[in-house]
């Protein structure tokens, strides 16, 4: 009985599910993160070299990847729906908030791209913000202490526009985002090896 | 007695005493200080005269008179140890005094000093002598308050570097830095020597990248005080000043020469660009507009050229623009991280702090022109030059002993040394103009 809900509840919810998704396929646009690529002059080249295949594959791939980050969801929810939990929803709500500050968006050195795992933090950073539509966020972009601190500024900035440009592509409002960068001034580990500035290059966010 | 009575009184005795121009004279060959090969001109500071119960004071002037100078790197001090005559016996009016006795020690150049104090006056009189050709080459008398004995001698030498160098020298030169001492990165002020650190911001937030005014009048600096980067423009006397506090990042502002306005880094458009902006922070126009960073603008002293860094080619690297024309071109192509430009005040040269294939940074200069790129420092990382008003001598910061510190070097690289000895880290210094007080 309970297996069958489940397959009910699966086929009702993940119908529309990949009908949004690939929807959205066509919205997510690879290319808009490449201009984000800290080499300016693909900018322009990006669009234009990319393929339409290419462009249909990382689309397909995509769709794939938030489909079954999705179905990961709704099988959480409903779970959490038979075992009748739905009491705790107010604890839940924070546990969420405080899981969704605590993780970071990393970077590689000296560079504003966002890597796959960087855009699949964002994907869950945006997903939580659907799900939080009165919650405003400040995301802080922030250096390794290697390099100059008058350019890590600037690579900070552009480490926390280009998570918000992220987030804006994936349809939450801009006015919701406000950008801060700390430059180097403010590491999350202040040792001084590879794995502390790995943690350090970061975009960090803050509910408002 | 306020300070301006004090000043009044100082600047009086000054003019009234100016004596024995040396201008009779034949000028001793100058010290050519853009020559890199430089030898260091020996000379002997015997003690200076006093009344018989004043020998401290006597230890004390003649040792900051020695060391002001020695902290040019012109000079190889020579050791009083050394010296044939006693400092009873020299005639400090050079009248009688035996130069065979200071040739022989090795002494090209030699100053002698004598000084009086009655109550809170003091009074010197400081000469500067060409032991070769047993003439006087300066001679100054001061006189004023006891607590401006270092501020006579300082004006003395130079007096003494002026004569040397045909250049006005650092003396009343200041320099601003940032130091976390207190918890937070605040902006400090000290002279050019290290001397007389205090402190000038108390945002209790991040402030860094402090940028003189060419008169001297203003300081602009990046605060986290409000939260976010915005930039503070503030008078160095007077309770005034402006805020450039616009959406993304304000920061690197940098004063044009000669003018009531600076160049800046904002990000307000989406972009980091560098934009001119009058010195109450309003938008004159925009400087670069290029996709991706464009930060750290460094004027030529003309204000005619501004270097800055772009990672417009996929790394960081200094570019050039010429105002009038609008051309932009890549200055530095060693190494993938070239930034922080200055631009030496003599106009033919910028320092910037490169990263090395070991992954240190260093301070290099490379002509304006890209012509000869050299490394001058060697240990620790090395960033933030700033050159001297003169141009003689180039101020950064250094983790060669560990933590960061100010450091103090020739423009050659020569006589590096540690500027200041502080609580918590040092960074981002920035010489003052000449003449700031």
């Amino acid at each position: 009985m309970r297996e069958k809900l489940c397959m009910i509840l699966a086929v009702v919810l993940v119908i529309p599910g990949l009908m949004f998704t690939a929807s959205c396929a066509k919205k997510e646009i690879r290319p808009e993160s490449a201009m984000y690529q800290d080499k300016p002059r693909t900018r322009q080249s990006a669009s234009s070299m990319t393929t339409t295949s290419e462009k249909d594959r990382l689309a397909r791939e995509q769709a794939l990847i938030d489909e079954s980050a999705r179905q990961e969801k709704f099988r959480r929810e409903e779970e959490g729906r038979l075992a009748g939990v739905s009491e705790r929803t107010g604890a839940d709500t924070r546990i969420s908030q405080r899981a969704f500050m605590s993780e970071d968006v990393y970077f590689s050195y000296d560079s504003a791209a966002l890597s796959s795992n960087a855009q699949d933090a964002l994907r869950r950073k945006a997903e939580w913000m659907q799900n939080h539509p009165n919650v405003s966020v400040i995301i802080e972009g922030h250096c390794d202490e290697r390099g100059t601190n008058a350019y890590n500024m600037a690579l900070g900035d552009r480490r926390a526009e280009s998570a918000k440009a992220f987030l804006v592509n994936l349809g939450i409002p801009r006015s919701r985002m406000t950008t801060i960068s700390y430059g180097e001034e403010s590491p999350a580990v202040p040792s001084h090896n590879e794995s502390a500035w790995a943690r350090n290059r970061r975009a960090h966010f803050v509910t408002e | 007695m306020t300070k301006s009575c004090v000043k009044i009184i100082f600047l009086i005795t000054l003019l009234s005493f100016l004596i024995w121009p040396p201008s009779g004279l034949a000028k001793r060959d100058r010290v050519v200080i853009s020559d890199p090969s430089l030898q260091k001109i020996p000379i002997a500071i015997p003690l200076f005269k006093v009344q018989p119960h004043l020998m401290d004071v006597s230890m004390k002037t003649s040792d900051f008179c020695s060391e002001t100078l020695d902290f040019t790197g012109y000079f190889k001090l020579l050791d009083r140890g050394s010296f044939l005559a006693a400092p009873r016996e020299i005639d400090i009016t050079g009248s009688t005094i035996n130069f065979k006795n200071w040739t022989a020690v090795g002494a090209e150049l030699m100053i002698t000093g004598s000084v009086q104090v009655n109550n809170d006056l003091i009074e010197m009189e400081l000469r500067l002598f060409d032991t070769f050709k047993g003439q006087m080459l300066v001679g100054k008398k001061y006189k004023g308050w006891i607590t401006d004995h270092q501020r006579m001698i300082r004006r003395f030498c130079s007096e003494v570097i002026y004569y040397l160098t045909g250049s006005q020298g650092i003396f009343d030169s200041k320099i601003a830095f940032v130091s976390n001492g207190s918890g937070n990165k605040e902006i400090y002020i000290c002279d050019f020597d290290g001397q007389n650190t205090k402190r000038f911001t108390h945002n209790n937030a991040i402030t860094l990248f402090p940028a003189w005014s060419s008169n001297g009048k203003w300081l602009a600096y990046t605060s986290y005080k409000k939260g976010k980067p915005d930039i503070y423009i503030r008078h160095l006397k007077e309770n005034r000043g402006f805020v450039i506090n616009r959406k993304g990042i304000n920061s690197t502002p940098e004063w044009v020469p000669g003018k009531f306005s600076l160049a800046a880094t904002l990000s307000y458009e989406g972009d980091q660009e560098i934009y001119l902006l009058t010195g109450k922070g309003k938008k004159i126009k925009k400087l670069t507009n290029k996709w991706g960073i464009d930060t750290s603008p460094a004027w030529s002293p003309d204000g005619r050229k501004m270097a800055f860094v772009s990672n417009r080619s996929g790394t960081p690297q200094i570019h050039v623009k010429h105002i009038g024309s609008g051309s932009v071109e890549r200055l530095t192509f060693q190494g993938r991280y070239n930034t922080q430009p200055s631009w030496s005040p003599k106009g033919d040269k910028i320092a910037y702090s490169a990263r090395g294939k070991s992954g240190r940074y260093n301070i290099c200069t490379i002509g304006f022109d890209g012509g000869g790129p050299t490394r001058l420092t060697r240990t620790g990382d090395n960033e933030s030059p700033s050159w001297s008003p003169d141009g003689s001598m180039i101020a950064f910061s250094s983790t060669r002993q560990g933590a960061s510190r100010i450091y103090v070097m020739t423009a050659y690289g020569t006589d590096q040394r540690r500027l200041l000895a502080l609580r918590g880290e040092q960074t981002n210094p920035k010489w003052s103009p000449g003449g700031v007080d």
